[in-house]
């Protein structure tokens, strides 16, 4: 066991998977003489060498593509896209051809590929650096997408996207990124990939949450009166989605409130909120609630935290459904 | 102005033509290779309108010589990739004119079992990597395949199946229009910047869908600037001589794979039928066209290996330095063959039967997909999942 920090755990994991697979290749921009713009693979070039650590020209498209023509030829690139919001040049690569490969050929070609993606808010960077863009991935057929909130999550949750046959865009909540350390077992282990976590088991309302919103729940959670009792689940998985988690628990509780970074509208708070009116009917007592950024652009830094769902928004949110 | 008023047709030939070397059958399966192209696109083209097959539908007649030509000087376990145009250089692959007729018949035998469709050859036992149906999205695939074949080589030792690691060479088409997109220009970036073993390969039919190259591509009369721009070595090559083909492009491509390195080719070409099945040509002229057609690639060899049918008119005329392999009646018979073969894939492709809704539509969007998830039912194709 170490104690390290969400970086130094994906680092890890990186690190042993290549040394296990030579086929496990690196790209991106500064990724190698630098580290990466947040560090994540450094010392990785200088141990694994230039052909598997591979610093490419600033080409977000280029680098999407060249993975997955890597993948198609067998091999299994770990391309870094430095911010979420330079998916937006990827997006065709991402979309169009790694999601589709396997249906488009009937399973002869495959993507097995994981992106690295630094994602959300809460570190004081402007828009296009602190979006929450996991919605629209997940709508991608074909594409899964995880968002590990702990080092712990995040290491097993890395190996599972490396050793998955089929594309994941694997994010990373930047505001976690050395916010706190915890235990990470130096050994491999897998969490699998659609499985949520109970952070903490209760039986008056489920608090649904992912990535750094994970933090802003516990801190809701410790403000509330003693006598509410809170599940807390960590979804981890955005798709697939561990759905019997999310129905069990509210089943148990009849209330449920999601929290996420992203805006409201369209975010993947609505798909779990339609997934527990289909299935939770009869078990409610009260609406489901929402707690989500505002549908606007991430505002710059001195707006940034009006704007995400922190401690109080969710607080209140809780509480009015405890009273409906 | 007029694309074929800027658009060079002839370069010059290597002094040695390389082509003298090959033996009269190989030019002969050549010729056999593009005439079914071509009857294979006619027939295509015919059961389009009548409805038959459905989407899109992208006609490579006229650009016969350029597939043929070029897939010839490579070898079988190079990849190739290219755009949507792409039935003519799945047959020359080796695909199985029955296979690929089915597919975009939407049929359960087709190559992707109906469900890729025309502008998605796959075809992985012929190192085919797709035709693919956003304009120059596969040019950064190719660099990727290029790079994973170096990287066997290299790193690995090995291929990464386990065979042996060969010295590869990908080959990567695109169209005209492809030039004025942003992936390619990420693409030749990275080929030259990790010297890498692909050839871009322009097939240049003058046309981005109905937009001239003139109109809308800066320096057309001139793309060796593009490949100045990345230090890239270039050649133009005209496109509707199988043989100038070989010529010009096997040298290219041999030192490309020795020194493992990237190179731009502006192959000039022409089709001879829309961009698509419902383009209204407003674009270009019929005599434009026929100009072409005067050029055509199967006639010109036809006529290369069958020889003159009369001495020349006057003594000191042009050499014509033809083979005198086939006789008129034996080009008949091949294209009569040809016919038959294509005929049968259609009727082939009409008789295959539908996809089967329970295992076609919901299977192989992931390897294992949750059961909770869409109407996957149980079925999935490929193994299992390893870590399950």
């Amino acid at each position: 066991m170490a104690n390290l920090t969400l970086v130094q755990s994906i680092n890890l994991a990186l690190a042993q998977e290549m040394e296990a697979d030579d086929s496990i290749v690196l790209l991106g921009e500064d990724i190698g003489i630098n580290g990466g713009v947040f560090r994540v693979t450094d010392g990785l070039q200088k141990r694994f060498g230039n052909d598997r650590v591979i610093d490419t020209p600033l080409a977000e498209s280029g680098i999407m593509g060249f993975s997955v023509g890597l993948a198609m030829a067998g091999m299994k690139p770990i391309p870094e896209i430095q911010f979420e919001g330079f998916l937006g040049p990827a997006y065709d690569q991402l979309v169009n051809h790694a999601a589709r490969f396997r249906t488009r050929t009937r399973g002869a070609l495959t993507v097995p590929l994981t992106v690295r993606v630094p994602v959300g808010g809460g570190i004081h960077a402007p828009e296009l650096h602190s979006d929450s863009p996991e919605a629209i991935y997940a709508h991608h057929p074909g594409l899964k997408v995880v968002m590990p909130a702990t080092p712990y999550d995040a290491k097993g949750l890395l190996i599972s996207a490396i050793r998955d046959p089929d594309p994941v865009v694997f994010f990373e909540p930047k505001r976690v990124y050395r916010s706190f350390r915890e235990e990470v077992p130096e050994d491999e282990y897998t969490i699998e990939i659609g499985k949520a976590k109970v952070v903490s088991e209760g039986t008056d309302l489920t608090v649904v949450t992912w990535g750094a919103s994970l933090f802003q729940c516990l801190e809701a959670l410790d403000e509330l009166p003693e006598d509410i009792s809170v599940e807390l689940i960590d979804l981890r998985s955005i798709y697939p989605f561990d759905a019997e988690a999310i129905i069990e628990s509210v089943r148990k509780t009849g209330r449920c409130v999601v929290v996420h970074e992203a805006p409201l509208t369209a975010g993947f708070g609505a798909e779990i909120s339609s997934q527990i009116q289909e299935h939770c009917f009869l078990y409610l007592e009260a609406p489901v609630q929402r707690v989500a950024g505002f549908d606007t652009v991430m505002p710059y830094y001195k707006l940034e935290l009006d704007y995400l769902p922190e401690a109080p928004r969710i607080k209140s949110a809780i509480e009015e459904c405890m009273a409906y | 102005m007029a694309s074929t008023t800027t658009r060079p047709r002839t370069d010059k030939a290597a002094p040695h033509r390389l082509s003298n070397d090959l033996s009269n059958e190989t030019l002969m399966q050549w010729l056999y290779d593009m005439q079914l192209i071509r009857e294979f696109e006619l027939r295509t083209a015919q059961a389009y309108q009548q409805a038959k097959i459905g989407g899109f539908c992208h006609i490579y007649i006229g650009q016969e010589a350029s597939a043929v030509g070029t897939l010839a000087c490579i070898h079988h376990d190079d990849p190739v990739i290219l755009a949507y145009r792409d039935h003519g250089h799945a047959l020359a692959r080796g695909m199985d004119p029955k296979t690929c007729m089915a597919e975009m018949f939407g049929k359960a035998a087709g190559c992707a079992k109906g469900k890729g469709g025309s502008m998605h050859m796959f075809d992985k036992a012929n190192h085919l990597y797709g035709g693919h149906g956003i304009v120059a999205a596969q040019t950064p695939l190719a660099a990727g395949l290029a790079f994973a074949s170096k990287y066997e080589r290299e790193v690995l030792k090995q291929a990464v199946d386990g065979g042996k690691a060969k010295k590869k060479i990908c080959l990567c088409y695109l169209g005209d229009g492809a030039l004025n997109q942003g992936a390619f220009h990420e693409s030749l970036n990275l080929a030259q910047v990790l010297s890498l073993p692909v050839i871009y390969i322009v097939e240049n039919n003058g046309y981005s869908m109905g937009t001239s190259i003139d109109r809308g591509t800066t320096m057309a009369h001139d793309l060796s600037r593009k490949a100045a721009a990345y230090g890239m070595e270039y050649a133009q090559i005209d496109g509707m001589d199988i043989l100038n083909i070989y010529d010009r492009f096997k040298p290219l491509a041999d030192d490309c794979r020795k020194q493992q390195r990237p190179a731009f080719v502006n192959l000039i070409t022409y089709r001879y039928h829309g961009h698509s099945m419902s383009d209204p040509q407003k674009y270009r002229t019929k005599d434009e066209l026929n100009q072409w057609k005067d050029r055509d690639s199967i006639a010109t060899l036809a006529a290369h290996l069958i020889g003159p049918t009369e001495p020349p008119a006057q003594a000191g005329g042009p050499p014509t330095n033809s083979r005198a392999c086939l006789t008129q009646a034996q080009w008949k018979q091949m294209q009569k063959d040809i016919r038959t073969t294509v005929r049968e894939a259609v009727k082939f492709a009409e008789q295959a039967p539908e996809p089967d809704l329970e295992t076609e539509l919901y299977s192989d969007v992931y390897q294992n997909p949750l059961p909770n998830l869409s109407p996957t039912r149980d079925y999935t194709h490929g193994s299992e999942n390893p870590l399950q």
